[in-house]
């Protein structure tokens, strides 16, 4: 049983959740998830990344969009209520390195799973960019935390209500094509499209790109297969190969397709999700 | 085939078992009993359901079956049994109505009968060379030992798990399924503590994931799990090895004396054929996870979604590749066909499976093998081509290897395609524990002893065997158990 110790709502429908989780706490490192399962018997398992960690107070930090019925579960857990399973660290950590330059872009939810990657690359001597993409200025989250983090940080909406208007790959090409801020490595983690965009800039510049990938799982062990991506051609487990893989190699077009899978199915569980 | 009601099963042994009382019956005699058949739900009714197919023997039924057996004195049923179960000795207590000392019997080198006499091949085990099968010309005709196995497990309470004085020596099972829990039982029984680490949220490994309600009622698994834990047994889920905890850092931290690796053959294997990763393109253990751990079949509670599917193509010729295609009968599917590239003879399914899963309506095309998976302008599954064989040699596992036929490519119209040819190893102990030896297969190597190149780590069940069965895993389970707890005796 794991304790939720607090909970903000970051915007409409996003909630950052600490929870109780010693174990996670103490191993986990940046880049690694876990997979959060409300109840024992009905409640879907959702891969979550780790956020923050204090390995002292045993305590882990949590950001999800409630977007299908079981996220909106999650959503309405207070705090001091339990989730009963909590399963991780997964996955393998992020490879931290000082590269020198570095540019880390974030769309939407995922700027969450960015913090801790951004974080640790600076500890590591690096100099960080952070690009935050989001539809609108309401959904930007981590801004605080990350202008704290990293040594530059650039926002940009799609409406133009805060920051640059328009699209992250804007700023990132533009720093590809500097001479004196080229980064010698990018990371990016949010929607799958955003993600192939990214790598579609770096890629002419030949600058190095890993993208988190975030998607369809059931155990997050290696057991289901259901995670698989294509990566350079050869069939990859996201839960354990991954998360994170060269986004120059990932086969994006096919990731969405079958992120789409379960579309109608889903529809009928919101249905459900809505009437209890 | 019209098959016999349970009432209708019930009565004509109940007649049997009157005449027969008290006789003392010659071999010839014995030849005469008919073998009791196993009622099960009607096909059409459980084609829509998830509840268990077969619905086990009567009293009646099972004193009867049981009384068919000739009591040989070599006992061959013995040899085939990987845990060495005295299947004369329980099936004459049971033929005396001494029901009790037939559990008392099995339960001395199993622990899980409920769960073997519904999941073991018997056909390839105890009753491929049961005397009565060979007198009568026909393994189908063999005393149906599993039935009455089951018949015991599920109608006679077992006596509590005698442990001994406390040793205060620790041991570490890795993994909940059928070799965890039976080395976890064996450890605990000599006074050990024992606790075990579960990846999923739930403990029963493939019984609990893999094997569906209507084969094996979860309830069956849980009620095994119940006694561990009143006989002392501590289980901690949501436990990764490997990641919550390296092996090493946890038997250091807490004092381990020894370890049990038992986390099975997870990894699913792919056909490596184009179009796999196509929407509607599952492994079955994925569909199978959503199905029986998630529930999902349960669509109006469960919250992790199933697929929808007009026509299922299943992939492989094991009892994995049965449980699916029932499955997606039972999911509503309106064709299901599996697709397998021997004959049905070469099929490693338990022959009761095969036989239900045809009843089921479900289509067998033997001969064949998925050469390419084609999907529509979303991506998603619209037609399979498959590639026809004939069966040629012999290969080293004796099965007659199939040959590709040239020019018989097929297209066939399926939404779906599950993959069950197979699993492979985990890699993740692998990856964390070094110092374990492995074999090109990915399985860990061990000694005689069970014992693994790391000293005090054993290791047993699928991890080693690669995938196998239930059954083989508790073997391997009950032997490192032994191995282990002759080492903590020093």
């Amino acid at each position: 049983m794991h304790k939720i110790i607090k909970k903000n709502r970051l915007s409409e429908n996003v909630f950052d959740i600490t929870v109780s989780a010693p174990l996670i706490a103490e191993e986990r490192q940046a880049g690694q998830f876990v997979i959060v399962q409300a109840d024992n018997e009905f409640s879907e398992r959702i891969p979550l990344t780790i956020v923050d960690a204090d390995a002292e107070k045993g305590t882990i930090r949590l950001i999800f969009a409630a977007i299908g019925a079981s996220t909106r579960a999650l959503a309405r857990l207070k705090e001091d209520d339990e989730i009963v399973n909590i399963l991780g660290p997964l996955g393998k950590p992020t490879h931290i390195e000082n590269f020198g330059r570095v540019v880390c872009v974030g769309g939407g939810i995922g700027t969450a799973p960015l913090y801790p990657i951004v974080k640790a690359l600076k500890a590591a001597g690096n100099h960080v960019t952070v690009i935050i993409g989001a539809r609108t200025a309401e959904l930007i989250i981590l801004e605080p935390e990350m202008r704290a983090a990293a040594d530059n940080v650039i926002i940009v909406t799609d409406d133009g209500s805060r920051g640059e208007k328009g699209v992250v790959t804007a700023p990132l090409k533009r720093l590809c094509e500097s001479a004196a801020e080229k980064p010698n490595f990018v990371v990016t983690i949010g929607p799958a499209v955003m993600m192939k965009f990214c790598a579609l800039t770096t890629k002419p510049f030949n600058i190095p790109t890993i993208a988190s990938l975030n998607t369809i799982m059931i155990d997050g062990t290696g057991m289901c297969g259901g995670c698989r991506v294509s990566v350079g051609g050869k069939t990859q487990f996201v839960c354990v190969d991954g998360p994170e893989f060269d986004a120059h190699q990932v086969d994006f077009d096919n990731m969405m397709l079958r992120l789409g899978s379960f579309k109608k199915e889903e529809e009928h569980k919101c249905r459900i999700g809505l009437s209890t | 085939m019209n098959q016999k009601t349970v009432e209708e099963a019930n009565a004509e042994a109940e007649a049997l078992r009157r005449l027969y009382a008290g006789k003392t019956l010659t071999p010839a005699e014995k030849m005469k009993i008919p073998a009791q058949e196993m009622p099960n739900q009607e096909a059409s009714v459980r084609a829509r359901n998830m509840e268990e197919v077969a619905l086990g023997y009567s009293e009646a039924q099972a004193v009867v079956e049981a009384s068919r057996c000739l009591q040989c004195k070599n006992a061959p049923c013995v040899k085939d049994c990987p845990v060495h179960i005295n299947i004369p000795e329980f099936l004459k207590a049971v033929a005396e109505e001494n029901f009790k000392e037939g559990l008392k019997v099995i339960r001395r080198d199993s622990l899980l009968p409920a769960m073997c006499g519904r999941v073991c091949p018997q056909e390839t085990q105890c009753q491929k060379n049961c005397t009565m099968g060979k007198a009568l010309k026909d393994v189908d005709q063999a005393v149906s030992i599993g039935r009455v196995e089951r018949f015991l497990a599920d109608n006679v309470e077992a006596e509590p798990v005698k442990t001994a004085p406390e040793t205060g020596k620790k041991v570490l099972i890795i993994g909940s399924g059928p070799a965890g829990i039976t080395c976890a039982a064996d450890c605990r029984k000599a006074g050990h503590r024992v606790v075990i680490c579960e990846a999923l949220n739930k403990p029963g490994g493939v019984t609990v994931y893999g094997i569906p309600e209507f084969r094996l009622p979860k309830a069956i698994v849980e009620k095994e799990i119940e006694n561990l834990k009143k006989a002392g047994v501590e289980i901690r889920p949501d436990f990764l090895v490997g990641k919550t905890r390296k092996l090493k850092d946890l038997m250091d931290k807490e004092g381990f004396d020894a370890a049990f690796i038992a986390v099975g053959a997870g990894l699913p294997v792919f056909a490596g054929v184009e179009g796999e990763n196509l929407v509607g393109v599952f492994a079955a253990n994925e569909y199978l996870t959503r199905s029986n751990l998630m529930k999902a079949y349960d669509k109006d509670r469960a919250l992790t979604p199933m697929y929808t599917s007009k026509r299922v193509a299943i992939l492989g010729g094991g009892n994995v590749a049965m449980d699916a295609a029932r499955t997606a009968v039972r999911m509503g599917a309106e064709k299901v066909s599996v697709i397998y590239r021997r004959t049905e003879k070469e099929m490693p399914a338990r022959k009761e499976e095969v036989q239900h899963a045809k009843e089921e309506g479900i289509e067998f095309l033997m001969l064949k093998n998925i050469s390419r998976i084609i999907g529509d302008e979303n991506g998603r599954v619209k037609q399979v081509e498959t590639v026809s064989f004939e069966l040629g040699e012999p290969d080293a596992s004796g099965r007659r290897s199939p040959v590709r036929v040239d020019g018989s490519e097929e297209l066939l119209e399926f939404d779906t395609v599950i993959i069950a040819i197979g699993s492979r190893s985990n890699p993740l102990i692998r990856q964390t524990v070094p110092e374990i030896q492995f074999n090109e297969k990915g399985n860990i190597i061990v000694n005689d002893n069970m014992e693994t190149s790391l000293k005090s780590v054993f290791a047993g069940g699928d991890i080693v065997l690669g995938a196998a069965t239930v059954i083989s895993a508790m073997g391997q389970g009950r032997e490192a158990a032994k191995a282990i707890n002759e080492r903590l005796k020093s």
